[in-house]
């Protein structure tokens, strides 16, 4: 399998466990069990204590020390697993005193393995739709920069040098932390796409604005204007078509800074509000006391999670065609 | 060339006193000031009306910056509210710590990338190349936010080195020194591991384009020994794209020292601005920002300027396209 292909099944397995969420977790992302604080992951087994085997099972955990939220496996029954029940793909037989938790719980008994897939819909769909945005605001600032050219394009272009040389992470700190601190999730969904997107947009649109000029000199754009063709539609319908490499290369750079960015964000609180389940917060959750990794390094799930898609991204892009990318200087 | 020079001057000039107007403003327009944030719900209408006045916040927007920047221009930024110190007395310490922070960084990734780079774009084959350059994929796909909570994660289970802050209070003064540089192994390895891997990649690919010119197999063709000419004749050549990188990278540090100084909790810019922004203290966040602006004017001049030394066609191009707008 070549490596550009491992990335393909990468980004595509984060996107399908994203959609597939309340199929696959076998919890809503906010329940919550105070039994079981800091528990560790429920390995799924198939070979019992005496040597006998089974179908998968897991072991119930029992509280071994309140104070170090320690817990011991209860070995004395074996909890078998219920597949395609009550809606679910996989989960426990005995739901309610021994859940599976495949990736542990967190520090409010939540489990971690059902909010890393429900976050994943929050982080890879906020860094979604904030790179459409960026596309479409960059297609049309670069395309109406490099079609009229003058002073048009000088203002656009010097507007977009000067959003590209601030440090992205600082803007977007600053513009969010300057906006009411207390929001809906909707309102932080909507305003955090709106921030990264405008973050974004400058890096599309000098590359377009690049490809347009050029494409506007060549023979197709001269005959599609003799025909009688306006300037809309020789952008729109000619002349934007011809960036189309350039901004799935662009997107496939832009998506992975914004999941760190949104997982910056609301690790320093300033992303989403509690109990919503995004990569971010659920970091931000653990990193009230650093040491907590240390202890229970299944909270770091969702960083593992970030550095495979961003690799699966990263992967994908290796051998793209270069096409778009030669286009960086002024034409 | 002094055209030059005054040029790319009065652009940080521009960008230190844009970036820090802006974010003044924005602060002092967002929901919310210091006495709100500070004093909390309970108190009552007259003591936050004193406070306000106090820290000059019932003066309208406009006033409030023209005295604001009036004040700057004669390098007093005003007394930070949350410190309640001088922000002048308070950013140096911490621009320093940053500045510390990346410059330590940039070394590291520096001496371990571009050597790295040679090898890896000079060699097709072979297992150590392939190696290098699956190390530098992987951790391309870590951003210094990955990369702090894995080594505070790997430095915490192990004991090995501090995780956070930058002093520890029982060092003694003699070992200040060592327990310093124990402090800076975690973060300027987050921030560094992931520019070491990016310069590693774009050193390879100049390389293995300048290998391919003519000049190198015509040396070759002479009889120079092949070491000689990688690492005199091609390197040269091919640091001149990485050179034109550093400036563009001044930003990036700056961008990832945030995650890196929050998550182990070095006292820098990063997580002074953080705090600054959260309590609505104006004066500090335009300090800390009028700061960063700094560097990375600083930053992008000494890259422009190094750039045009080593390779005079840059500066001479942009004067061409001055003159052809």
């Amino acid at each position: 399998m070549t490596p550009r292909g491992v990335g393909a099944l990468l980004v595509a397995a984060a996107i399908g466990a994203a959609l597939s969420a309340p199929f696959v977790a076998p919890h809503a992302a906010d329940g919550r069990d105070r039994s079981l604080l800091n528990a560790p992951p429920t390995v799924p087994r198939i070979v019992a204590d005496d040597g006998s085997w089974h179908a998968p099972f897991i072991y119930r955990w029992r509280l071994v020390s309140q104070l170090e939220q320690r817990y011991e496996e209860d070995r004395s029954a074996r909890v078998p697993l219920a597949w395609l029940s009550e809606g679910h793909l996989v989960r426990s037989r005995d739901d309610a005193a021994a859940p599976l938790l495949l990736l542990g719980a967190d520090s409010f008994g939540r489990d971690v393995f059902s909010r890393l897939l429900f976050g994943a819909r929050i982080s890879l769909g906020l860094a979604a739709v904030a790179a459409l945005g960026a596309t479409l605001a960059g297609a049309f600032v670069g395309g109406l920069a490099g079609y009229r050219g003058g002073p048009i394009d000088d203002l656009l272009m010097r507007a977009t040098d000067f959003v590209m040389v601030l440090p992205a992470m600082y803007v977007a700190l600053a513009l969010r932390a300057v906006l009411p601190l207390v929001l809906t999730p909707p309102e932080v969904f909507a305003l955090l796409a709106a921030i990264f997107a405008a973050l974004g947009a400058p890096f599309i649109a000098r590359g377009v604005r690049a490809i347009v000029r050029s494409e506007r000199r060549l023979d197709y754009a001269a005959a599609a204007e003799a025909l009688g063709a306006g300037g809309w539609r020789l952008l729109g319908r000619h002349l934007l078509p011809a960036t189309r490499g350039f901004i799935a290369v662009q997107i496939t750079v832009l998506v992975p800074a914004f999941i760190v960015a949104e997982a910056t964000l609301s690790y320093v609180g300033l992303g989403f509000p509690e109990p919503v389940a995004s990569w971010g917060t659920m970091l931000h959750d653990a990193a009230t006391n650093i040491r907590v990794f240390a202890d229970f390094p299944w909270l770091l799930s969702p960083a593992a999670a970030m550095f495979l898609v961003v690799l699966g991204l990263n992967l994908v892009l290796q051998d793209a065609p270069r096409a778009g990318l030669e286009y960086n200087g002024p034409a | 060339m002094t055209r030059y020079l005054a040029r790319r001057l009065a652009f940080a000039v521009v960008l230190v006193a844009a970036v820090s107007s802006a974010s003044f403003l924005l602060a002092r327009l967002a929901p919310g000031d210091f006495v709100t944030e500070s004093l909390g719900t309970q108190a009552s209408r007259e003591t936050i009306a004193r406070e306000r006045a106090r820290y000059g916040l019932d003066r309208s927007i406009a006033a409030h910056y023209r005295d604001w920047a009036a004040a700057a221009l004669r390098l007093d930024f005003g007394t930070s509210m949350l410190y309640g110190r001088p922000v002048r007395d308070l950013i140096p310490e911490r621009a320093a710590n940053t500045a510390l922070l990346a410059l330590a960084a940039l070394v590291f990734a520096t001496a371990v990338g571009l050597p790295l780079g040679v090898l890896t774009g000079t060699r097709r084959g072979g297992p150590v190349p392939a190696a290098i350059r699956g190390a530098s994929i992987v951790l391309l796909s870590m951003p210094p936010l990955l990369t702090s909570l894995l080594l505070v994660f790997i430095a915490a289970r192990t004991g090995w080195l501090p995780i956070a802050g930058m002093r520890s209070s029982t060092a003694g003064s003699s070992s200040a020194m060592v327990d310093l540089l124990q402090h800076l192994v975690v973060p300027a390895l987050a921030m560094g591991l992931p520019l070491a891997a990016a310069l590693e990649r774009l050193q390879a690919q100049s390389m293995s384009e300048v290998v391919g010119a003519p000049f190198v197999l015509a040396a070759l063709a002479r009889g120079v020994p092949r070491r000689r000419v990688l690492w005199r004749g091609a390197l040269k050549a091919a640091l001149r794209p990485v050179a034109a990188i550093y400036g563009l990278m001044i930003g990036t540090l700056l961008s990832g020292s945030f995650a890196v100084e929050v998550i182990t909790a070095w006292p820098g810019l990063g997580s002074l601005m953080l705090q600054a922004l959260r309590a609505r203290d104006i004066y500090l966040v335009a300090g800390c920002a009028g700061a960063g602006a700094l560097f990375l004017a600083i930053g992008t001049m000494t890259s422009d300027l190094a750039l045009a030394i080593v390779d005079p066609r840059a500066s001479e191009t942009s004067r061409q396209a001055e003159a052809a707008a």
